[in-house]
């Protein structure tokens, strides 16, 4: 039995009938064809799936799509605008703070999520926050490098959020 | 290569080219990957660590809609080969190792059967309902047990759990033992650790009914290597098969490998005729993907009373798992090969023994038996030092070759190549301040805190390696051609999986061609395009697959001046190369750019007689020898005497990989490298228990390191070429997992000692620690 499910992926309306068991980060990469949220553990543990629900950054994979009926996400696919890098995927690229990249959405999303509830994070403040996203290729220190980087360049042009 | 003749790409720290698919969520990992008609696979792992498997049920299975086929061992182990192992001990016993489990299992996480369905929520359903009845037998799990007299056996045909002995003995070891003033003898376990790469293991096969060919893409880091492996398994053969890997999400060792999973989606791809699809979940990773280290030794340092070494004497056991993956073996040896580490010794003993255990496999994790043998010598130097009451500086800088000694033969019988192992001390002392180091902690100690400094001088050896020492070619090979437009296509045979061969191919093309960055493109990862390659594993990629893209660069640069020469009606050698034009001596106004000779190269009606068209070059490097990078690396850590936990609060690192390409992406594998040492010395442990459960199969219970966990870094190299490359590098990736190890054991060890504490086995949680300072601390009120 399908359930049909209503979900603004990225703006655009996404309706798609799904099975209830059927999980967001599956809804995007199989329903929407939105391939750049991945997924590590299906545990909620490692992060990789991160994205934004209704502007909150959650695991994907321990939210049912259904459970996202009606809501706003944002992927890895929506960030940047009119073909210009948000400046998160802009510090990323500056600092090197991606080796492999398999984590780097649900890192991006985080950051995002981080930096609309607090713009000026000190490096603790950014460490905590990514705390539930695991890297296993950059040792981290180039991914808050990146946070702090696209921070402050969010600071001087507030428009490009 | 930035000389004054060139544009200079090479040294700088450039963002990647790679990145901008990675950070936009437009890359393709092999879970990305939808072909039509695409079939799902899931597999059924064995609950038990040995066990008897009297039947398989798979009808209520084969009923579920959906479903297209169930699979057992008696239906693929004909079909499929066994699993190859390229680096068998002499004389080693050796288990065959089917893809589905036969008559028996022999670890948690065994493949047992597999099903093949529409979707892979109904294939992970379907498993549920096969019923295996299985008779569980006695399992060995601790190495050192398995070798005693009365214990199960992992393979009772075998007769035994010794898998091999594997010696090493050069100088006169008794004599130099009789010499010795002192002999400080330890015991250390190298505790089972998993790779964990964020991307689990994955594959799509397809194939090709008309042209009996088959496409496998496969999340690896070996494509060519599995092309060459393959057509054993499924009879497939090699110029038949293309193997891509795409997107590969991290490896570390643990894609360095043929799995049963990926041969078991090639035949079921062309016995089905349909694409199939598998994507490991974590928990199968953590159980059925290989492991690393997982060694235990003793070991025995024959000293002189000022610090003098003369020898080492070591015992190992290393639990190689209940199979030989592709290089299982291997990884004891190189540790044996490495064990002398930065420092003169007159006579060196090592015996291993490799011992089946009812445990998933070691092999390569990055390192991959260098970290052993660092981790044992760095920590052996300390203790020799507190014994003899020396300063573990000078007993260093006492027993290192002075850089005029390079080549230097070590008394393993390794060649380094390179080194000035005084530099990069002092250079990493300075950045740590070290006087000012050691009054911080004379005054922590003071007031009654646990400060403890630690130091690692490391050598390790990279640029696997020369054919001779590897088992299927250790060149690697490249091409480089200048299209008619003048763009450059490089390909490489190397398979970087984000360590950004993207990039620093480019800037050594760019470079020596004289062309903006931006003309350059890399491919990589796919057979069809890169004929050959032996891929990237043991820190090769950048020395080994590089100078076969400079060596192909040369041979365009020859072909195009006897083009020039004769388009310019010049004598060959009067014509100068510069700046990616070619001119007469005396005439740079007359100059032929590389783009105009390609168009020519390849139109073909102005050319020397007897020319052959385009430019184009491949070429295959044999590289003499390998590289040995070092390098020294300095922790200061605080231990909270009330918890156990500890806090880095400084670390150095200093690391000599040769001139750099890309400081940026250097800087990045040291950071990287030094992450894993962080989860190896603080947190990460593989653990089975007595029956040979996984305690640890997910990231709850195998915590890797998380941002919080890492400190600010302060790092600094020093240069020293390498004389066997043209360009002397020496590969920079596993550098951090090797040096990092035993610099923060020896840390928390210092902050220990004052309470009487002389070794801890690693990982140091906080409750190890906490008991540690409990044991030897008078209880407090």
């Amino acid at each position: 039995m399908k359930t049909r499910v209503n979900i603004k992926v990225n703006g655009v309306a996404q309706e798609h009938d799904v099975e209830p068991r059927t999980l967001l980060v599956q809804f995007l990469r199989e329903s929407c064809r939105l391939t750049g949220t991945h997924v590590g553990c299906e545990t909620t543990l490692c992060g990789a799936c991160t994205v934004l629900l209704d502007g909150q950054a959650v695991k994907s994979c321990t939210v049912l799509a259904v459970q996202a009926d009606g809501a706003a996400v944002t992927t890895i696919e929506g960030l940047a605008r009119d073909g210009r890098l948000h400046p998160i995927q802009q510090g990323f690229w500056e600092c090197h703070g991606l080796q492999c990249g398999y984590c780097t959405p649900g890192m991006i999303l985080c950051a995002a999520d981080l930096l609309s509830r607090n713009p000026r994070p000190s490096r603790e403040d950014i460490r905590h926050a990514l705390d539930g996203n695991l890297c296993r290729c950059t040792g981290y220190s180039h991914i808050i490098d990146a946070v702090e980087w696209a921070a402050k360049k969010m600071a001087k042009t507030p428009s490009t959020q | 290569m930035a000389t004054s003749d060139t544009k200079g790409y090479v040294g700088r720290a450039l963002k990647r080219v790679e990145d901008p698919r990675l950070i936009q969520g437009k890359a393709t990992y092999v879970d990305d990957l939808v072909l039509p008609g695409l079939l799902h696979m899931a597999v059924l792992r064995s609950p038990h660590a040995h066990a008897r498997l009297n039947s398989i049920t798979t009808d209520p299975a084969r009923a579920l809609e959906g479903v297209v086929g169930v699979f057992t061992g008696a239906d693929l182990n004909k079909a499929c080969g066994t699993i190859p192992c390229a680096a068998l001990a002499p004389g080693q016993k050796v288990p065959p190792q089917t893809v589905l489990a036969s008559a028996r299992v022999y670890y948690v996480g065994h493949p047992v059967a597999v099903v093949v369905a529409r979707d892979r929520a109904i294939a992970r359903d379907a498993l549920d309902l096969i019923e295996v009845d299985y008779d569980p037998l006695p399992a060995v799990t601790d190495p050192e047990k398995a070798l005693e007299k009365d214990a199960p056996l992992t393979h009772p045909e075998l007769g035994t759990n010794l898998a091999f002995t594997w010696s090493l003995a050069t100088g006169d070891l008794e004599k130099a033992f009789a010499q010795a003033d002192r002999v400080v003898k330890a015991r250390m376990v190298h505790q089972r650790l998993i790779p964990m790469a964020i991307e689990p293991r994955g594959c799509v096969a397809s194939w090709h009914a008309g042209e009996q060919s088959l496409t496998l893409w496969t999340s690896t880091q070996i494509p060519h290597l599995v092309r060459t492996l393959l057509p054993a398994m499924i009879g497939v053969p090699e110029n038949k098969l293309r193997i891509v890997a795409p997107e590969v999400g991290g490896g570390f060792g643990s894609k360095l490998n043929l799995y049963a999973e990926e041969a078991i989606a090639c035949h079921l791809a062309q016995r089905l005729g349909a694409p199939i699809k598998w994507i490991e979940s974590r928990r199968e990773n953590a159980t059925s993907t290989i492991h690393g280290r997982d060694q235990v030794g003793e070991y025995e340092v024959a000293v002189k009373k000022d610090g003098t070494l003369l020898a080492i004497r070591s015992r190992t056991i290393a639990d190689i798992g209940a199979y030989n993956q592709l290089l299982t073996p291997a990884i004891p040896t190189l540790t044996g090969s490495m064990l002398p580490g930065c420092y003169k010794l007159k006579a060196l003993r090592m015996d291993i023994q490799g011992v089946y255990t009812n445990k998933m496999c070691t092999d390569a994790y990055r390192g991959a038996g260098r970290p052993e043998a660092t981790y044992t010598i760095e920590r052996l130097m300390d203790i020799v030092a507190a014994e003899l009451g020396l300063d573990r500086v000078k007993l260093r800088l006492k027993n290192f070759p002075k850089p005029s000694e390079f080549p230097f033969g070590t008394a393993s019988g390794l060649t380094y190549d390179s080194g000035n192992y005084q530099a990069a001390l002092k250079k990493a002392q300075e950045l740590a301040q070290w006087d000012k180091l050691l009054q911080q902690q004379a005054a922590a100690r003071k007031a009654g805190r646990l400060f403890g400094i630690g130091l690692s001088t490391y050598v390790e050896i990279c640029a696997l390696g020369p054919s001779k020492m590897m088992s299927a070619g250790g060149w690697e090979w490249g091409c480089v051609r200048i299209e008619m437009s003048g763009k450059v296509t490089v390909i490489t045979g190397a398979t970087p999986h984000g360590q950004g061969q993207e990039t620093t191919f480019a800037q050594i093309t760019a470079d020596r061609l004289g062309v903006p960055i931006e003309d350059v493109v890399v491919l990589r990862g796919d057979t069809a395009v890169a004929h050959y390659g032996r891929d990237t594993y043991g820190s090769r990629a950048t020395v080994i697959g590089g100078t076969a893209i400079l060596m192909c660069i040369d041979k365009i640069i020859a072909k195009a001046r006897q083009l020039a020469a004769h388009q310019l009606k010049a004598r060959e050698k009067d014509v100068v190369f510069k700046d990616g034009r070619f001119f007469a001596k005396g005439r740079p106004k007359h100059a032929l750019t590389l783009a105009t000779l390609a168009a020519e190269s390849y139109v073909a009606k102005n050319i020397p007689k007897n020319w052959e068209p385009g430019l184009e070059a491949s070429s295959f490097f044999e590289p003499p020898n390998c590289t040995y990078p070092f390098g020294t690396h300095i922790v200061a850590v605080e231990i909270d005497r009330d918890t156990g936990d500890i806090e880095i609060v400084k670390y150095v690192a200093v690391d000599d990989c040769g001139p750099q390409i890309n400081p940026l992406l250097v800087e990045g594998q040291v950071q990287g490298g030094i992450a894993h040492s962080i989860g190896q010395a603080l947190f990460e442990r593989c653990v089975y228990d007595d029956n040979g459960q996984l305690l640890t199969g997910e990231f709850t219970d195998y915590p890797l390191p998380r941002a919080r966990d890492i400190p600010e870094y302060k790092l600094g190299h020093t240069v020293t070429p390498s004389p066997s490359n043209p360009m002397g590098i020496k590969g920079v990736g596993e550098a951090g997992t090797i040096g990092a190890t035993p610099a923060i054991a020896n840390a928390v060890l210092d902050a220990l000692a004052p309470l009487g504490v002389r070794h801890l086995d690693l990982p140091f949680t906080p409750e190890k620690v906490w008991r540690a300072i409990r044991a030897h601390e008078p209880p407090r009120r």
